[in-house]
């Protein structure tokens, strides 16, 4: 990270601000007058639209292994997932993932 | 005030299971973001001024990236964007309530507390105003408390953890977990598949661009196929 305290601190206080900007706006500014459907239609998929983009590259090539593919990396990005799909409990799919990466990592090692 | 206490209350029992997901994702947050570089001040100012992890998350995967500072912003917004949409799903419930407690609210507004919150204003319509706004006020107090502790105790305790726990792989699986069980419909997969094919497949632009052209470009293919879908249903 080469930033200056600076621009660190810009960035902080601009996410602050645009982000209680995002939560005031109808609660505060626009009140009762409604979304657009197609408005309300593209951002019911923001999160499934970002997310996985961001963090595709961080399983495939991951910076700890100086981005080579590894295997307990993978299998425990698959593990999450299932369990994430599976039992929709977010607590257990990061506990069974993490789990998956020890274990792997300490049987590869 | 009997009745504004009760509901406070209840709002903080509906809350409170979501301790133990708070405080390992704000532990997380603060570990690596101690790991990035960042001093315990800074880490601290995320939670504070941002309180939300995954964008706070998200920003710290591109600095770390060192990606340009328009880049970090707008897809740590993208990433809020949805709270736009809770903003607008509130105003029924807490729009005629005084404009600084409409203020503190928006800066509460969390994804746990929105979805308790909402949930309940559903069910028990004949909540009064002032009932709805303690409720609201119990729904966030256990989750945004222990989102500070838990920053500051991962920024604490960050630097002593050795590389052998695989830090690094927190985020990606904390971020797996978040949105694996959102892929409730056949529009949420294609659009997390659409994001992950263009993100790899234009990684090779400058200043991590590629990444918000997958995200505009899996909005557009969730909200057309559920506009198709809901367009053939009704047929």
């Amino acid at each position: 990270m080469s930033y200056s305290i600076f621009q660190t601190w810009m960035i902080i206080v601009l996410l602050g601000v645009g982000t209680f900007l995002l939560r005031f706006s109808f609660l505060g500014l626009i009140g009762n007058r409604r979304l657009p459907e197609w408005v309300l239609r593209h951002l019911r998929y923001t999160p499934v639209a970002v997310m996985p983009g961001l963090v595709a590259p961080l399983v495939l090539f991951p910076a700890a292994t100086g981005g080579e593919p590894d295997a307990p990396r993978a299998a425990a990005a698959i593990v999450t997932v299932v369990l994430g799909l599976w039992t929709r409990n977010v607590l257990l799919a990061i506990f069974g993932g993490a789990g998956t990466l020890y274990l792997m990592l300490y049987l590869t090692a | 005030m009997e009745r504004t206490g009760a509901a406070y209350w209840q709002g903080f029992r509906d809350g409170a299971p979501f301790v133990l997901v708070i405080i390992p994702f704000g532990m997380v947050f603060g570990v690596v973001a101690t790991e990035a570089g960042l001093d315990i001040v800074a880490v601290m100012g995320f939670s504070v001024l941002v309180i939300a992890g995954a964008a706070q998350l998200a920003a710290l995967q591109l600095m770390t990236d060192n990606a340009p500072t328009v880049i970090v912003l707008a897809t740590a917004l993208a990433v809020n964007l949805r709270m736009a949409m809770y903003s607008a799903a509130l105003v029924p419930h807490l729009g005629r309530a005084p404009i600084w407690q409409r203020a503190v609210m928006a800066y509460f507004l969390v994804d746990q507390s929105f979805a308790v919150s909402a949930a309940t204003f559903e069910r028990e319509p004949g909540m009064s105003l002032r009932a709805k706004v303690a409720y609201f006020f119990g729904t966030i107090s256990p989750v945004c408390l222990p989102w500070y502790f838990a920053t500051w105790l991962g920024a604490v305790v960050g630097t002593r953890i050795p590389p052998q726990f695989a830090l690094d792989f927190a985020v990606p699986i904390t971020f797996i977990a978040v949105i694996a069980p959102m892929l409730r419909t056949f529009a949420h997969v294609a659009a997390a598949m659409v994001s992950i094919l263009l993100a790899l497949g234009l990684a090779f632009l400058p200043y991590n661009l590629g990444l918000l052209i997958a995200a505009v470009a899996a909005m557009a293919t969730g909200a057309q196929i559920e506009l198709i879908q809901s367009r053939r249903r009704a047929a």
